[in-house]
């Protein structure tokens, strides 16, 4: 953080001070004649002359207080003037973007949830990450019908009108895809943690659990092991959920951070499968059967299988296992200043809660414990802070997350030995930035 | 409420006891169906799906084969409709890697033999193909009958989803040119699919109570000998995601890095970064950039597409051009005509595209920068 300190320069307005007065004020300190050069460099650069008319200057404080400002001086807008809100014009820069080259046809391609600029564990409805496999669609909900078959006493149909009637559960999960961090296998790939992390979200989903509607079909819960989850787009996405896990914690949701969830996350139902890979999440979901054996369906059999070194492949790799990353800062950022901060990352797991996060600034040679804040939630996303002084030499920062079942997030070369590096899924390593003597903060690994 | 479809359900027990002689055998059939668990929790909510409502939307075929519909296709037949509707992202011989990944390539008859693709693990293939990794025919079919053609899924019929498939076989050599593939022959192109024994559901990643097959210790203290950084990204791939400074948000102590130009040499405060915010047309570049030099502007007008400092690309290397026009008469005008105009000719066969966008001063610039050659 540059100093505020009354007298120095270094919060004036970019460029519109020569360089050569900025180092005359530094050093001999500010007279009559740098305090005209001033006043006329701002005139300049800002307000023709309305600067000059005030009687402030940059000795007696800044500007930003001894001026009027439009917002303190003019009638704000009216109520209502946006009804549907939207960010702040100073925002625009954080928004979901595709990484490019990474696909051929933006139907089926990834836009990235831009975590650098997000704060606590909720991903803003607009800014969740989008996957699709064959373009989205805005289905009218008065159409919408999700159908249990397969093996159950009754096979039904539910209209959205029944569905909302039924007792509902409001719960805040993430959802990462299985691909999520593919890209950084065998090298370091892309810049920022929007594009090596940026398939995760973080929202609180509301509907029905799965169960009350397996329940309320008469669903064989002998035979049927498992159920097939199928959307009602034109990919038909479908995966396979075992018993357990829809028994479990699974619900068929219409709900997204208080409001329908949006057409690019599956207006207007969706499943939501804690802890799992988000494929299996599937959108627009029209149907659910109940079956006795898997379903290899093509994201099942073709993609979404992770290969070994020994040439198998692992098939139904599903749980998306303890993980963390440092969001800021992070690789693509700028620190202007040597000084303190806040280091602020997510840290989830598809297995329980997060029960610890440490954070190294020496490249995984020494860590130390960050403070978890609250709420810390089952298959959510966990917000650590810590503390840095930053002194301005080079650093190596990393965050190493620890969950309910002791599970630590291992460094990548771990990983690396064990799976190899063409398996493209579920690579949740350890993240490490650098921050450069020049204050640049880039995408590294380490080992 | 009293839809068609909802009519052709049984009525609730309520409506049935008020109901005539009929409503009494609907009730006894009710009682049989449907236990007192299930139904009685949520009454009025949700209703019998009909036999051709499941139909319908039942199409899933599993690896054993369940929910195969009866039917045929050729391999001569498929050819056709791959040739028409296949062809144009997949490539004629379903090699293409244009939109998507390749469906055909990297297998052997060997690998028929053996249900293992040797070229998964000798990795001298250089893209994993879809004959490469499926396992079970049954996904193809159910795939290509509820998904494809990608623009307008749904809309093959059965038979000619079994041609189409047939055809793809064919093109990896798994069945015979006079190949036909039927609900009856699924069965014995499974026994042929050359990874047909890939995959293994044998580790922890498939419910949550599974066993990680990864164990890290969560050292504190002297935790590495040495800390090396085996991978970051190359200098050229600096602006490859576009601006980052872009990415970020423009006030804070986070900002982004302005990708467009060279990394700052040190953390310098005498740049003078504004904390203080201007006004938001400018969002998203408040970082005002040094003085353009040569470089900074070869960088902003995307020349390294076609130019290598040093060495030839598409186009001759600014090194080479240097050398070429160094010392003669008007050079400067000339250079700086060719690059606003475009030229041809001069370098060998492929032309030098007009570039009437880039500002003069920009271009004169870039031609100085060139000819003083100190790359």
């Amino acid at each position: 953080m540059i100093r505020r300190k009354l007298g120095h320069l270094s919060y004036a307005p970019e460029g519109f001070v020569p360089a050569e007065l900025v180092s005359a004020v530094t050093a001999h300190g500010i007279d009559d004649t740098r305090r005209a050069f001033l006043r006329s460099s701002f005139a300049a650069a800002l307000l023709g002359s309305t600067v000059i008319a005030t009687r402030s200057s940059a000795a007696e404080g800044e500007l930003e207080i001894l001026e009027k400002q439009p917002w303190q001086t003019t009638l704000g807008k009216p109520v209502a003037a946006t009804p549907y809100g939207l960010p702040s014009v100073f925002e625009k820069n954080l928004q979901r973007r595709e990484s490019p080259g990474l696909t051929r046809v933006s139907a089926a391609s990834v836009a990235f949830t831009p975590l650098q600029g997000l704060f606590g564990i909720i991903t803003p409805s607009g800014l969740h990450f989008e996957r699709h496999h064959q373009g989205w669609v805005d289905i009218d909900p008065a159409k919408h019908r999700l159908m249990i078959n397969g093996l159950v006493k009754q096979a039904k149909i539910f209209t959205m009108d029944d569905l909302l009637r039924l007792p509902s559960v409001s719960r805040i999960h993430f959802i990462e895809c299985g691909a999520n961090t593919g890209l950084e296998w065998g090298n370091v790939a892309v810049p920022t943690v929007q594009y090596t992390h940026g398939m995760l979200s973080c929202c609180e989903f509301t509907g029905v659990p799965l169960s009350v509607l397996l329940d309320q079909c008469g669903a064989d819960l002998k035979k049927g092991k498992y159920v097939l989850a199928e959307g009602g787009d034109g990919s038909g996405m479908t995966r396979t959920i075992p018993m357990e896990n829809a028994l479990d914690d699974v619900f068929v949701a219409w709900g997204m951070n208080g409001e329908m969830l949006r057409p690019e996350n599956g207006y207007p139902l969706r499943l939501v499968v804690p802890g799992v890979q988000g494929v299996s999440w599937v959108k627009w979901l029209r149907r659910i059967e109940v079956g006795d054996s898997p379903y290899a369906s093509k994201d099942e059999a073709v993609h979404y299988i992770d290969l070994m070194p020994d040439g198998l492949h692992r098939q139904y790799t599903s749980i998306q296992e303890c993980k963390s990353v440092i969001t800021t800062p992070s690789g693509g950022q700028q620190l202007h200043a040597t000084g303190f901060y806040n280091v602020s990352g997510m840290a989830w797991s598809g297995r329980g809660k997060i029960k610890r996060v440490d954070v190294s600034f020496d490249g995984g040679n020494h860590w130390r414990t960050a403070r978890l804040e609250s709420p810390v939630l089952s298959k959510a996303v966990t917000r650590f802070n810590i503390d840095w002084v930053w002194d301005g030499s080079p650093a190596i920062l990393q965050s190493r997350a620890i969950d309910s079942t002791g599970y630590v997030q291992p460094p990548i070369r771990t990983l690396r030995a064990i799976r190899g590096s063409r398996s493209i899924y579920h690579n949740n390593a350890i993240q490490s930035w650098e921050v450069g003597s020049n204050g640049e903060v880039s995408n590294v690994q380490v080992g | 409420m009293f839809r068609s479809a909802e009519r052709r359900s049984p009525p609730p027990p309520s409506r049935g006891r008020s109901g005539g002689g009929w409503g009494g055998a609907i009730l006894i059939f009710i009682s049989v169906a449907l236990p007192a668990t299930a139904a009685d929790k949520f009454p009025g909510i949700g209703r019998t799906a009909t036999g051709a409502e499941v139909a319908a939307w039942d199409i899933d075929v599993r690896p054993d084969f369940k929910g195969l519909p009866s039917g045929s296709g050729s391999v001569a037949k498929g050819q056709e409709i791959w040739d028409a509707r296949c062809a144009n992202c997949h490539g004629t011989f379903g090699e293409s890697n244009e939109i998507f990944t390749p469906i055909v390539g990297g297998t052997t008859k060997q690998d028929i033999e053996r249900g293992r693709v040797a070229s998964l693990t000798d990795q001298k293939q250089p893209q994993r193909t879809t004959m490469m990794k499926v396992a079970t025919l049954s996904s193809l079919f159910d795939y290509i009958y509820r998904a494809m053609p990608w623009n307008e899924p749904r809309s093959l019929t059965v038979d000619e989803t079994y041609a189409v498939l047939a055809h793809i076989l064919n093109l990896a050599e798994v069945v015979p040119d006079d190949f036909v593939l039927s609900d009856k022959t699924m069965d014995s192109v499974q026994a042929r699919m050359p990874n047909r024994f890939g995959m293994t559901k044998t580790h922890g990643l498939a419910n949550a109570r599974g066993k990680p097959d990864i164990q890290a210790t969560a050292c504190m203290k002297d935790c590495a000998e040495f800390v090396q950084i085996g991978s970051r990204l190359p200098d050229y791939a600096r602006n490859a995601h576009n601006n980052l400074a872009d990415q970020n948000r423009i006030w804070g102590p986070f900002r982004g890095a302005d990708t467009s130009v060279a990394a700052l040499a040190a953390l310098s405060l005498s740049r003078s970064v504004a904390l203080t915010q201007s006004a938001p047309s400018s969002a998203g570049e408040d970082a005002v950039p040094p003085a353009p030099t040569g470089k900074i502007l070869y960088a902003k007008h995307h020349c390294a597409a076609c130019h290598g400092l040093t060495n030839k690309l598409v186009g001759p290397s600014f090194r080479d051009v240097a050398k070429r026009y160094q010392g003669k008469s008007d050079v400067n005008v000339v250079l700086e005509r060719k690059i606003k105009l475009g030229g041809a000719g001069a370098w060998g066969n492929i032309p030098m595209p007009p570039h009437a966008t880039i500002e003069a001063s920009d271009i004169a610039s870039l031609v100085s920068w060139i000819l003083e050659g100190k790359f």
